[in-house]
Order: C-alpha cells, then structure tokens, then sequence
C-alpha cells in the first residue's frame, strides 16, 4: 500500500548515564523519529533500543493538552499522561504555575493563551519531576529569550544537581555545543558523526559553507 | 520521585493507580466540554431521556399500539439501556484516532482511550437513571429489593461495552469505513431490540403474518445480547423480580465473549495503530 521508507538506518550510539546528548541534522533526517524511539512512542521495525530508567518526554511540549480547559486543568490532565499522581500534582502545583509565571491567568481557558505561554506551562509540568532521562526536541524555541534562559537554567540544574541524562535536539548549534558534551549527526536516515559536541557541530556547520 | 520510580520498575499498582488517574481525568475532560457554553449544563443528561420518552411515547400509543401496561416506564427503560451500549460503543470507536495527537507523542496504554469512553457513557447513563426514577415515581411503579441485582446488570453491560469497543477502536484505525457501517448496524439492532415493541415475543407474533419472520425473530432474539439485557433490566426495575442463574450465566456469557474478542483484537493491533493515524 505505501511504498517503503526508512526514516532511519543503521544507526548505533550509546548513551551514558549523566551525559548530555545532542542530536543535529537537518530538516527530514530522522532526529524526531530517533526520539520517538527512544520514547518508546514508536517501535522499531528492526534492531533494538534500551531505555534504564525513567523518561520525561518532551517530544512535543503539552501533548494532551485540551484548548477548551483552562491551565488549571490542563496541569492535571498533561500531569497525569506524565505519569504523575494527583498527590504528586497537588504538591507541586505552585512550583508549576510559579515557573511559568502564570498565575493570573490559571483559569482561563488555553486557545485564550499564545503559543509562548502555552509553551511556558507545557515545560514547567513536564520538568516537574526528576526524570533518568529528558528528551528535549526544538521545545526551548518556543517562549521569549527570558523564558529560554529560564528552560536552560532549569534544564541545567538538573544535570548538575540530579544528574539528569538529557538528549537534546536543535536547530541551534551554538545550543547544542553550549549544552551537550556529545552529539550524533543523523543526515538523511543515516549516522554521519558522534563524538565530542563542538566537533560534530562544527563538521555540521560545515555543511553551509 | 513517584514517576520515577514507577517507570524504572511498572509496579502493577502503581501502574493501574496511574492508569485510574488518566481515565479519572479524560471522563471530567469529556464531561465538561460536554456541557459547557450550555445553560441547563448536566441536566440535559436528565431531561435528554425525558423528551425522548415523551416523543416516543405519543408516537406509540397514538400511531402504533401496543399492549403494554405503563408503557411509558417500558419504554424508558429500554431506550437508556441501550442508549448505554450504543454511547459507548460508538465513542470507543473513534477514540484511538480522535487520540491520534496523544498517542503520537506520550508513550501510554492505548485502551485506556476506548475504555474512556465506556467511563463516560455509564456516568451518562447514572444521570439518565434519575429521569427513569421520576417516570416511575410519576406511573407509580415502585421499585422494589429486586433493584440490588442493577450493578450485575452494569457489570455485563460494560464488559459487554468493552469488549465492542476495543475491537471497533482497532478496527476503525485500519478501516474508517467501519465507522460509517457501525452507525446502520446500531440503527438496525435498535430495531430488533424490545425497545418500543413487547419483549413478550408470544404476544407480540400473533400479530405478524409471515410465519418466516417470526421464526426468524425468535431465533434472532435468543442471540441478541441486548434483548436478554434489557428483559433483565425491566425485570428488576419494572417486574420485581430477579433474573434467575440461567438468565445470568446467559449475560455474563455475552459479556465474556465479547470482552475476549475486543481484548484479543485490541491486542493483536495496537502497536501498529501510530502508523495508521
């Protein structure tokens, strides 16, 4: 019925515990569909893929989320497709709504709310928790520049503090070398690099010149 | 720490206590958008059966009669039951692709879509219950102990409810043509279910000329799960009595057949669902 494509092909990396991954390609390369992989969204049709541990995806930032509810439900309702208790929603619920700086406007319904502040409350549920392993694809590109830094800071302390491991996708390489301390370049389904992030960047960057 | 925890090692309680919360909150999800922007809100679930019971009811006792003492009660009852199956099967069946977004992007039980919607219909159906009650405070009909058998009643129905709308949700994502072909068949199971007409086949034959037909009605009915629900449910509401153990090993044998094949073929195709939706 549909002709066959592989998104992806051969591709072999490990993660380790505590690094922070980059994933750099251009548009179609299959970076989105590695991390649905690794999300276990997706299946592999071959070869294998193994998560330890727990996994905070944000594959895309309020997935679940309703336009019709207002934040206020909306934070219970993405909550609890995170995986997260009503206890555990019920206690940090402040911390959320205070992170996204939107308290006033905590019962309004979300197509009132622009796509910055939609994002604003889609990152502070999802980093709530301390998960093994935080997916982040193109979600810091979302909100102002002050909210960015915000994300970063937290993305950041996470793997300082609780030694997160993080996977990174993004269209910024200045980012992803600021950030990461490895990286995979996938280019049309195919691994062209791994190894140190500024070395794969700058091999990507190439690319443009 | 609690999702952690849970997604290192899926705790079977954990797991079904989270899976709860998920379903807890798609049925408030459900029920608010339902009524919102609407002024009488939730008593539309009340007053929906009422005015349906009213059409009907003139429609049947001018037009068509039929001998039936408080036909309006009769009636009633009928019609929530099956509304019940009907709701809730035909919700399931869009669910995993009306979920499509979700399902692309968290990684999550997928029956808990389908089941959902079964949820959402019986808290339907609880609301649709205070209507039958003022019909029969209204005609006199007092229920009697016979009610306490209600929630084995329910308990076949859902399973009974699940177990199509597992299959149809799967079957649908692969085939949208069975959402078009479902809304004929319930049309056409309305109308071979004793809703309007008496559940006393007997009665009720007389009156048919063909004698094929007949035969064919009374063999139809003994493998119409719906028809032998909704004699059970008429007689613990209406009749006082409560089915006997053959009546119930009946239900529960459509419910269990019904269950294993949704199971089975939920099973059989949800992880090719995402490539479909």
């Amino acid at each position: 019925m549909f002709k066959e494509f592989r998104a992806l092909n051969d591709i072999t990396f490990q993660v380790r515990r505590g690094d922070v991954f980059g994933l750099v390609g251009t548009n179609g390369s299959g970076k989105s569909t590695m991390l649905k992989i690794i999300a276990g969204v997706l299946e592999p049709s071959s070869g294998t893929c193994t998560v330890r541990g727990s996994i905070a995806p944000l594959i895309e930032l309020g997935a679940g989320f309703d336009p019709e509810l207002t934040a206020r439900e909306n934070i219970y309702l993405n909550g609890s497709l995170l995986g997260y208790s009503r206890d555990f929603i019920d206690s940090h619920f402040d911390e959320i709504v205070d992170f996204a700086e939107l308290r006033d406007f905590l019962d309004m319904p979300l197509k009132n709310y622009s796509s910055g502040m939609v994002a604003r409350i889609a990152f502070s549920i999802a980093t709530a928790t301390e998960p093994d392993l935080l997916i982040v694809d193109e979600t810091l590109s979302v909100g102002d520049f002050l909210f960015q830094q915000k994300c970063e800071e937290r993305i950041q302390s996470l793997i300082d503090d609780s030694h997160v491991t993080v996977m990174l996708v993004s269209h910024d390489t200045s980012q992803v070398e600021r950030m990461c301390d490895r990286c995979a370049w996938i280019e049309k389904g195919h691994l062209r690099m791994v190894g140190p992030a500024d070395e794969v960047c700058s091999a990507y960057r190439s690319l443009g010149d | 720490m609690t999702a952690r925890s849970q997604a290192r090692t899926p705790d079977s309680g954990q797991v079904r206590r989270s899976t709860l919360f998920i379903l807890q909150q798609l049925v408030t999800r459900d029920f608010k958008l339902k009524y919102r922007r609407s002024i009488l809100g939730v008593v539309w679930s009340v007053l929906n059966p009422l005015l349906m019971m009213c059409v009907l009811t003139l429609v049947f006792t001018n037009m068509f009669r039929f001998p039936i003492e408080n036909y309006p009660v009769y009636l009633i009852l009928g019609m929530v039951l099956f509304n019940l199956m009907s709701d809730a099967t035909g919700g399931a069946m869009g669910s995993i692709i009306q979920n499509a977004p979700l399902i692309k992007k968290v990684r999550i039980q997928k029956a808990v879509f389908p089941i959902e919607k079964v949820c959402f219909s019986v808290v339907n159906f609880g609301l649709s219950l205070i209507a039958v009650a003022i019909v029969m405070i209204f005609f006199r009909c007092a229920p009697t102990v016979s009610l306490v058998a209600l929630p084995l009643l329910l308990l076949y129905v859902i399973m009974f409810s699940v177990g199509i709308g597992l299959a149809l949700s799967a079957l649908s994502v692969f085939f949208r043509d069975v959402m078009h072909l479902w809304d004929v068949l319930i049309m056409a199971w309305n109308y071979l279910t004793p809703i309007f007409w008496p559940q006393d086949l007997s009665a009720f034959l007389t009156g048919i000329s063909n004698q094929w037909i007949a035969h064919a009605l009374v063999i139809v009915e003994k493998f119409n799960p719906m028809y032998h629900y909704v004699v059970y449910f008429r007689d613990i509401c209406m009749y006082a009595t409560i089915p006997g153990l053959r009546e119930n090993i009946i239900c529960l044998g459509f419910a269990l057949v019904s269950l294993a094949i949704g199971v089975i073929i939920f099973r059989k195709t949800q992880h090719k669902f995402i490539l479909y939706i």
